[in-house]
């Protein structure tokens, strides 16, 4: 089995994303399965930034700590992750700016220099690093090429090109030892590489979402100016108005007036859309929420990632109304479940939120093609005039057996649409009377008995009778599911149940699969175990420990295997 | 053939005697004399006594959150811009609460029609000092008196307002046609409304507005021209201007929206085969 991983350093500004990027595509395009996370402080101007790179003949989710190259296109780079290579691993590093470096396993190139003589351009210093890392790892540099004039303008690529051989030559000609690694490009890939961000606007569009009201707010920003960019080919009205606040409400609007309609934000944008978040829930209008959550409370860690808002989507809002979360586990999960998000929010009339966090959101990951016909669009309950009954007597807040009713849209039949913010009679007009208050209540709550059966079990893997199971929710799934496989390997006996469907709990299968005498420990990225308490208050389970991390860094497979060797793990 | 009948809703639970009941007949009387079925009519609402219009009149109806109201009827006028979109509010819910939503509105300059009922003054929670309660007001809030009032004409003025009118709940006649200039109007229609409370607003009362009302079209006054439009958003006190005081022609924010040409988003047919267009950039 072929498998490496790079990181790729430097100052914010140097292009240490963009060589990511392109770098992780190579590899994809060369049949290789890839994927990356990126680290990267809150500024637009220096500091230090990584991009690290996994790739794999075979499906990989998360990052190895353990580095076989370094492209450092700073000194700090070097300094700071030089400890993390392996015996035998490489740091390419610009000979000018640290030109007192040397010894083992460094390979100074005078990258500025090559870029400048041999491009014209010192700005194309990032592309000479990424030639010579071809050249050590012997992966052909026409697959680069071409990637290259795709992503530059003429001028650009033809200059980056010319950076790339210029590092590619020096590496063969000045590298003398034989690089343990070999890449070769196999050819043609049948996959997509996409974030997580790019999978779930993809899923949006795909589902129908005609509507987007977003305010920019990292990690989540990426998703409007995707779909931004497409408004015009993908007739999407896209619309960033003042504040969080103003985006909710005119998600709100857009779908009452019957488009599928899309918001996205992290979590203390959420903080300002609780209010409408409720508006969605009384006035029974389907929207699809996004929030892509980085450590908080307050601005907490912008460009960082955790699973902190859990207890918070969950109850936020005030008073009892019916909602779902889904939490993607992967970024070909974000495809789908999206597309989901959105026929729920429909078939049931009912804020839906995505809740997706910092790491899913911006790594990227290799996946099959998405399949067409497993995307089906469901818009629920429509009102028809000559099947149901007389425009006239239409009544949005009917009660109905199901807790459904029958949706119109404004101006699109004779029927007259009327909802409110206030507790409503059945023809949407405000009411104060206690019997029609509680039967609204009890309708709107009724739709959770045939929303439970659509919410869909999570997946199990590792061994049949576990010894230890971990639980674990989200873009944790990839580190933990490698964590069973080296865990197993090393001759324990462990499981993992990930739950992507979160709300309503998926109280029954979680009690199946826990109650089986192992050892219960859940894997999440937050500091209280939110998780854990869910699964307590749903199903009575107090499980054995928690494996938590509230860093702001994700988790790896190799800290989790330590950690649970350790059994290095807090209970309450 | 569309008649006042039309647009008549469920009985009114306002004070008896409030200005209320002028803006809902102008409303309705705007409504019927342009010929708008109530089927076409989006009427969107916040909180407050102003905020239960929608009720009283007939049309399609969000009554929304109290400050919300104009996001609400722009995500509906962008889902399906052949709605006819009129916000109703009162003034804390127009100039306090959802405060950064007129501005910004007034900027993009949406295709709807915004009538706030400015009377000074908090009637659903009885009596408060509102953004536009004339300083020194007295209130339970406001022991040592208002803090010196919001001038909204002259803050939509400055926000880029491209239709700026002021009527009074005692003209309808003049408030219809304002109203009906607002909803005919491309682009964001503002009225401020001067109505008087008649239970909590004792200063700001139908003979204080009648002393000091006048129509500006009964002046010689040219409501495109800038200088002369600075100096009435100004005028207030002695006198008090009521009519459309400014108006331009400038492209709505439904007219910048490419997909929107293709007409309403709530008409397309939803494909989901499109998104395979957008997949070539991932391989």
């Amino acid at each position: 089995m072929t498998e490496a991983s790079f990181m790729i350093g430097g100052e914010a500004g140097q292009g240490v994303q963009s060589l990511g990027q392109i770098l992780s595509k190579i590899f994809a395009r060369g049949g290789y399965h890839v994927y990356s996370d990126q680290d990267y402080e809150s500024r637009v101007r220096g500091g230090h930034n990584f991009f690290r790179i996994r790739t794999k003949d075979s499906e990989v989710g998360a990052i190895n700590t353990s580095l076989d190259m370094l492209l450092a296109l700073n000194q700090e780079s070097v300094d700071l992750h030089r400890n993390e290579m392996v015996d035998g691993g490489v740091v390419i590093f610009d000979k000018e700016k640290a030109p007192d470096l040397n010894g083992d396993g460094l390979f100074g190139i005078p990258l500025g220099e090559l870029a400048e003589k041999e491009a014209g351009n010192k700005i194309t210093a990032n592309t000479v690093a990424l030639g010579a890392c071809l050249a050590l790892i012997k992966f052909d540099p026409k697959t680069a090429e071409i990637l290259l004039q795709e992503t530059f303008d003429r001028k650009a690529g033809d200059a980056n090109v010319k950076a790339l051989h210029s590092g590619y030559r020096f590496a063969k000609e000045n590298f003398h030892k034989d690089y343990p690694i070999t890449l070769k490009d196999k050819g043609k890939s049948d996959m997509l590489l996409l974030n997580g961000n790019e999978a779930l606007a993809l899923g949006a569009i795909a589902a129908g979402c005609k509507f987007m009201a977003a305010y920019p707010m990292t990690p989540a920003s990426s998703i409007l100016e995707f779909m931004a960019a497409r408004a015009r080919d993908m007739d999407l009205v896209v619309i960033q108005p003042e504040d969080e606040i103003a985006a909710i409400n005119m998600v709100v609007g857009a779908a009452f007036a019957g488009v599928r309609a899309l918001t996205a934000t992290s979590g203390s944008g959420f903080c300002l859309m609780a209010e409408g978040l409720g508006l969605a829930g009384l006035t029974e209008t389907p929207v699809v929420i996004v929030d892509a959550q980085r450590p908080g409370p307050a601005v907490g860690l912008p460009t960082r990632t955790e699973q902190g808002d859990l207890q918070f989507v969950l109850s936020a809002h005030h008073g009892d109304f019916p909602r779902a979360v889904l939490a993607p586990s992967t970024v070909e999960e974000a495809f789908y479940l999206t597309v989901k998000a959105f026929n729920l929010a429909e078939r049931y009339q009912i804020p839906m939120i995505l809740l997706s966090d910092h790491l899913l959101a911006t790594s990227y990951q290799t996946i099959p093609e998405f399949d067409f016909r497993k995307v089906k669009i469901d818009r629920g309950e429509l009102y028809k005039t000559d099947r149901d009954y007389k425009p006239e007597d239409y009544k949005r807040h009917l009660i109905t057996k199901s807790g459904i009713s029958p949706r119109a849209f404004p101006g699109m039949s004779e029927a007259l649409v009327v909802t409110d913010s206030d507790e409503h009679g059945e023809d949407g007009h405000l009411i104060e009377d206690a019997g029609m208050r509680s039967n609204q209540v009890e309708k709107r709550l009724r739709k959770y008995n045939s929303l439970r059966r659509d919410i869909n079990l999570n997946s199990m893997y590792g061994a049949s009778r576990p010894e230890i199971s971990l639980i674990s929710w989200g873009s944790t799934y990839g580190a933990v599911r490698e964590a069973v496989d080296i865990l197993n390997g090393d001759g324990a006996s462990v499981n993992m149940l990930q739950l992507s469907e979160l709300w309503p709990f998926p109280s029954k299968d979680v009690e199946d699969s826990l109650q089986k005498g192992q050892k219960t420990y859940v894997v999440e990225g937050n500091a209280s175990g939110q998780l854990a308490r869910l699964i307590r208050a749903e199903t009575g389970i107090k499980v054995d420990g928690l494996v938590l991390k509230y860093d702001g860094r994700p988790f790896t497979p190799n800290y989790l295997v330590e950690r649970i060797k350790k059994g290095a793990i807090s209970t309450w | 053939m569309v008649t006042m009948h039309d647009y008549t809703g469920l009985e009114p639970a306002w004070c008896p005697g409030c200005g209320n009941f002028g803006i809902l007949r102008s409303i309705n009387k705007a409504l019927v004399d342009i010929g708008i079925e109530p089927q076409r009519v989006l009427l969107v609402s916040g909180i407050g006594q102003a905020g239960k219009l929608p009720h009283y009149s007939r049309g399609n109806v969000f009554n929304s959150l109290h400050g919300r109201a104009l996001p609400v009827a722009i995500g509906a006028k962008l889902a399906n811009p052949e709605l006819t979109v009129i916000v109703v509010g009162g003034d804390g819910d127009g100039y306090g609460e959802g405060g950064n939503h007129f501005l910004h509105s007034l900027r993009r300059n949406h295709d709807i029609t915004y009538l706030v009922h400015d009377n000074q003054v908090y009637g659903l929670t009885k009596g408060q000092a509102s953004p536009t309660s004339d300083e020194g007001f007295i209130t339970k809030t406001t022991p040592e008196g208002a803090s010196p009032a919001l001038n909204p004409i002259a803050l939509a003025l400055a926000c880029g307002a491209s239709f700026v009118a002021r009527g009074f709940a005692g003209d309808i006649e003049l408030l219809s046609d304002l109203i009906k200039q607002g909803i005919q109007h491309k682009g964001f229609s503002y009225i401020d409304i001067l109505q008087p409370c008649v239970s909590f607003n004792h200063r700001n009362t139908f003979q204080w507005y009648r002393e000091r009302v006048y129509r500006l079209e009964d002046e010689s006054y040219d409501p495109t021209d800038k200088r002369q439009v600075r100096a009435k958003a100004e005028e207030w006190g002695e006198r008090i201007p009521v009519g459309v005081i400014y108006r331009e022609e400038r492209s709505t924010f439904e007219e910048r929206q490419p997909a929107l040409k293709k007409g309403p988003p709530v008409r397309q047919i939803l494909d989901s085969s499109r998104a395979k267009e957008q997949l070539q950039k991932f391989r």
